[in-house]
This record gives C-alpha cells, structure tokens and sequence, in this order.
C-alpha cells in the first residue's frame, strides 16, 4: 500500500525510524497519526480542540456562575450594560439578563460541544448504517436507500434540520436529533461510494475465493477499508455542526430559558444591543468561530495524512 | 441537448414524488398534528375537529395525500397560516429581494474568488497563496451570522458608511413594479432609489458571499494547480504559444469545470445563508419570510418552500450541466 512499509512489516527488521518502533509496522492509521504528530495545522487544531473540551468538562469548577444565574440583575439598565472589566466581580462584564458573561461563555462550550458530538456521532452512525446497506448490499437495497439520500439532499441542510427540530418540538435534544438526522445522507453517501471504490479490489477477490460470506467480507473488509474519508468528513462535519446548532438556537429554535448559556442564544439577544454592547456578540461567536476552526484544520490535517498520494513524502 | 434536458427532468420527477411523500407525513407528524398546527396549542378540540373537517385531516392517509398533491400540480401551495395570504404570492413579493441580495453575494463571491485562486495557484507557497488558505479558512469557520454582525457593527454603527438594515430608506418614495428595488429605480430613472437599494444591499450581499467565496477561492487554487502542469499546457508552452493565450485558453478554461460545478452546489448554502442573514439586516427577503415561518410554525410556508427550492436547485444543475458543453467542447461531444 505504501513505500513506507518494507523495512517494517512484522517488526522483524530492525526499524531505522525510532518513530514506528513501537509498533510492528505502519498501518494507514498509524501512518496517518505519525504524519499529523508533525503537521503544525493538526497541532493547532487538536491543541484549540483540547482547551474548549477542558474548559467544557471543568465548567462547574472554571465558572464563577451557573449557566442560567443572573447574579448581577441589579446592575444593568436598558441603556447600559457594563462591559469587561467595568465592574467588580464580573471580569468580562454583565450580559442583557444580568448574568455574568464569562460563565456563559464557559457553559457555553459544554453545550456546543455536546451537540456537535452528539449530533456528528448521530449522523455518523446513522449515515453508515445506510452506507454499508447501500455499499454491501448493492442491487435493489441500494437502489432504494440512494433515491431516499437524493430527496433528503434536495432539501439545503439547514432547512431540513430545521423540519426535523420542529416535529420534536422545543428542546435541546430536539437540536442535537435534527443535525445529526440532517448530517446522515452525506455520510451514507460518501461511505457508500468509497465502499463500491474497494469492491474490485484484489483483496476482495481473494475473499471471495476464500468462500467467506458477503456479510464476513462488508463487515470485516469492505468497511474497514472504506472507513478513511468518513472519518475525515466526520471531523469536518463537527465544525459545522458545532455552527448549525448556534444558527438554530440563533433563529429561536431549542427551547429553553432566554438567558440559557449557548452560544447561538447569547448572539441573538446580543442583536439589540450591537451599538452599546458589542462585546455580546462578539466574544460567543468568536467562540463558535474558534471552535470551528479546531475541527476544520484538524480535519483537514487527517485528510492530507490519509491520502495516498502524498503519504510517501 | 434537448434529449439531454428531457432525462434529467425525468429523472427528477421521482425525486420530487418522494420529496412530497416525505413532506406529507411531515406536516402529519408536527406535534398535535396538522389542525393543531394551523390553529395553535391553545386551540379547542371543537375547533380542532372543525378544521379537521374542514381540510379532510379525518379521512384516510391515501386520500388526503391524492387531494394535496391535485393541488401541488395546480400550483396551488397552501394559504400562509401566519399572513393568510396564499404561500405563491407571498414568495412572489420576497423571492425577488433574495435574488437581488444572491446575485450582489455571488458576484462578490466569483469576483473575488476566481482572480484570487488562481493568483493563490500561479503563485504557490508564497505569499498570495498562504493568504488565500487563511482566508477560506476564515470563510469557512466563521458563522454567516456572526460575520453579520460584525460588518454590521463596523460598517453602519461604528463608521456610519452604510445602512444598517431594511432594503430601501423609507423616506425614499420609490415606484416598484418588479419588486427588484435596484432595477425598478433603473427603469424608472429614479437613481437616487436605485443607489439607495443598491447601498442597502452590500453588507448583507458580502456577509452572505464569504462562504461560497471560501469554496470558490480553494476549488480555483486546486484546479488551476493540477491543470497548470497538465502535458497539454507544457505542449502550448513548447510551440511558443504567447503567455497570455496559455493562461487564459488553456489554464483558467479547463480549470473552470469544477468552479462551475461548485458554484451551482452553493444554492443550499446561500439559501440557508440567506435566512440568517436577512434575520440579522431586517432584510425583508424570502429568507426572513421563512424565518417567521420558522418561528411560528407556518408549516404550508416551509413546505410549500421546500418543494420550490428542490424544483430550483434542478434547474440549477442542469444549467450547469449545459454550461459544461459552452466551456468544455468534449463534454458536448459525449
């Protein structure tokens, strides 16, 4: 598959590169890892990713307040509300409902990246389940499943989450089921024709003369094989996510108390007070920006790792 | 070439069948179901009853598909339950302020995108190039809306250059025929109305044109750089052909398929895009219309939407498709 196995392959020879001495051999993914350790792009990513899902998981300890409080309700005026560090106690200032906020911006990390894995993984599994049907299958099967992804892309993305969020009704979870549901023909599509991409492969065929089953051979062979540019697709896929989900709860879907810690909720009550508050919008979408941006480089880093045409460099 | 059009519209009747399949059992499935969606939560359930007589809601599934897709084919989509008006007129007064605000974004969009991809190609891994990659990076990331507001905060709050929002200074009496704000004051010769549309236009148009700007900008780069090297070219550069005939005849027309294709494949992104921006500019679009509609649950609206869309974006391919054969002779031969 690669010039970089022969010396390798079996950990047998005595590997020059100290790098792949752990392991016996380099396989695409660890190929794939060892090349994005170097890539200063997939650093910054997976370092931007790090930090918000540390501050994510250590909200209740980082916060000074609970996502929905609103400590300083008694400081705030309708034309004035004060900005970072215009007032004790509240280093980034005070938001329209009176709650403090750098807690919301912190909570707000926990609920952003919950929906975009939530929803991505949703997506992704949903979407191969599809794409293994489709790919495996072939013939009728795939007939049907690949009309069904052709109507459901016929409808922009954001327009089918927002069907889908309002036969839920108003709830987070409604948000998070609706992108994920919205993400699935992409991924079934893109599985399904990396799939038919390996099926004339000669491995295949030597499967099949081993007289291994057509299940056997999609789920042991055909998938794993095929898995490369989903993952890909699926690291990218966090990013928007992560923005569909602040464009649904910035268009008032998701439910929930006004003040609510998102990020998307935080830009829209931010609309009103653009000319004496502009910090409001601008530090939760800088957030969702910078979120986005981890996952894109990140993905596009596994991207370059995986594809063969510039793996022997 | 007509044959051509004749399947592809063929081939799209299925998909539509099945979009309104879909589309019927989603209206069925809304919480409380259809009557509840047309009168609200707080409707009675004599009231309900009442609406499902009126509308068939009691009488079998089957039916009830038959009638509304009668009425589909009729072109009759539904009455707005937020308006009251019929959902085709309701499009027919906003649809032309979108396409106004697409075309401003697109512009911006193709304008920017090609010369500065090919640039970013021509001269690769210097400083063009780097930029180029940041700034689709940037396109990318960034969220339409909160790149909204910052061009709202900058350009009409902070410095004052620009409109802040709506389509038109109200104070501007203006004559409209076409409902293209822009045109309309060209015909007329009022170009004080055309210049204030026109100005009402730009912040939205380039907040919404970032995204597709950023797709354009790296499908151009990765075209030109792969057609650049292509035997064909070092051919041309071999007979001695002039610099300047290379570049245009032979780089930038064979490097524009893809760019053609992916600029059709944007409609989704400008639509969606469209919805958040006309939200945030108080643009009074297509886009802010099914914002509203989002948000009261205006479901003949979002539907009747939905199956316009999926009808435009056909159209849409498929004049990509015939563009092909315009730039690319070979495609015309196949």
């Amino acid at each position: 598959m690669s010039a970089i196995l022969p010396p390798a392959v079996g950990g047998s020879a005595a590997p020059t590169d100290p790098a792949i001495e752990t392991g016996g051999g380099t396989g695409l993914w660890k190929d794939a890892f060892l090349r994005l350790r170097r890539n200063p792009q997939a650093i910054a990513g997976a370092v931007i990713i790090g930090l918000f899902l540390l501050v994510a998981l250590l909200a209740p300890i980082l916060a000074p307040y609970g996502g929905n409080e609103l400590p300083g309700r008694t400081e705030i005026t309708p034309t004035t509300i004060p900005g970072p560090g215009e007032i004790g106690g509240y280093p980034l200032g005070l938001d329209r409902f009176g709650g403090d906020l750098l807690s919301k911006l912190i909570w707000g990390a926990q609920a952003s990246l919950l929906i975009g894995v939530v929803s991505t993984a949703l997506g992704l599994a949903g979407g191969m389940l599809l794409g293994v049907l489709a790919g495996g299958f072939g013939g009728w099967v795939d007939n049907v499943i690949m009309r069904f992804v052709d109507i459901l892309l016929s409808v922009p993305n954001l327009l089918l989450a927002v069907s889908i969020a309002a036969i839920l009704g108003q709830s987070p979870y409604a948000i998070m089921i609706a992108i994920g549901v919205s993400q699935i023909p992409i991924f079934a599509r893109l599985l399904r024709s990396s799939m038919l991409s390996q099926r004339g492969s000669d491995y295949i065929l030597a499967a099949q003369t081993l007289g291994l089953s057509r299940g056997t051979i999609t789920m042991s062979h055909l998938l794993p094989n095929s898995m490369g540019p989903v993952i890909v697709q699926a690291t990218l896929t966090l990013a928007t996510a992560v923005i569909d989900a602040a464009a649904l709860s910035f268009l008032g879907l998701g439910g929930g108390l006004p003040q609510a810690a998102e990020w998307g909720r935080m830009l829209t009550y931010a609309q009103a007070e653009l000319s004496i508050a502009p910090q409001l919008a601008f530090l939760p979408g800088a957030c969702i920006a910078i979120t986005a941006l981890g996952f894109t480089l990140l993905g596009e880093s596994l991207r370059e790792a995986l594809d063969p045409k510039t793996r022997q460099k | 070439m007509l044959r051509v059009i004749g399947k592809r519209i063929a081939l799209l009747i299925p998909t539509l069948f099945g979009l309104s399949v879909l589309l019927f059992l989603w209206v069925r499935s809304l919480p409380g179901g259809p009557a509840t969606a047309l009168l609200g939560e707080k409707a009675t359930p004599e009231a309900v009853a009442r609406v499902n007589e009126l509308y068939g809601f009691d009488r079998p599934l089957l039916t009830q598909y038959f009638t509304y897709i009668g009425k589909l084919l009729q072109g009759d989509f539904g009455v707005s339950i937020n308006t009251g008006r019929p959902v085709l007129e309701e499009f027919a007064t906003r649809f032309p302020a979108t396409v106004e605000l697409t075309i401003v974004a697109l512009i911006f969009a193709i304008g920017i995108g090609v010369p500065l991809g090919y640039a970013a190609a021509r001269h690769y891994g210097r400083f063009v190039d780097h930029s180029s990659v940041v700034l689709s990076l940037i396109g990318i990331t960034v969220p339409v809306f909160f790149l909204a507001f910052i061009f709202k905060y900058l350009f009409a709050i902070q410095w004052s250059i620009l409109p802040p929002d709506g389509r038109q200074n109200p104070r501007i009496n203006a004559t409209h025929f076409t409902d293209f704000y822009v045109l309309d004051g060209l015909l007329t010769g009022e170009w004080d109305a055309a210049w204030d549309a026109f100005l009402h236009l730009i912040l939205p148009g380039l907040a919404l044109g970032t995204i597709p700007l950023a797709i354009i900008v790296r499908i151009t780069r990765a075209s030109v750089l792969e057609t650049q090297n292509a035997d064909y070219v070092r051919t041309a550069r071999a007979k001695g052909l002039l610099e300047r005939t290379i570049r245009g005849r032979f780089i930038l027309r064979n490097a524009m398929l893809p760019v053609v294709t992916t600029i059709g494949l944007q409609l989704g992104l400008l639509i969606s895009g469209a919805v958040l921006t006309e939200t945030v500019f108080a643009f009074n679009g297509i886009g802010r219309f099914l914002r509203d509609a989002i948000f009261g649950l205006d479901y003949p609206v979002l539907q009747g939407f939905i199956i316009f869309i999926a009808i435009l974006y056909a159209i849409i391919n498929l004049l990509v498709d015939i563009s092909y054969s315009i730039i690319d002779p070979r495609v015309r031969v196949q």
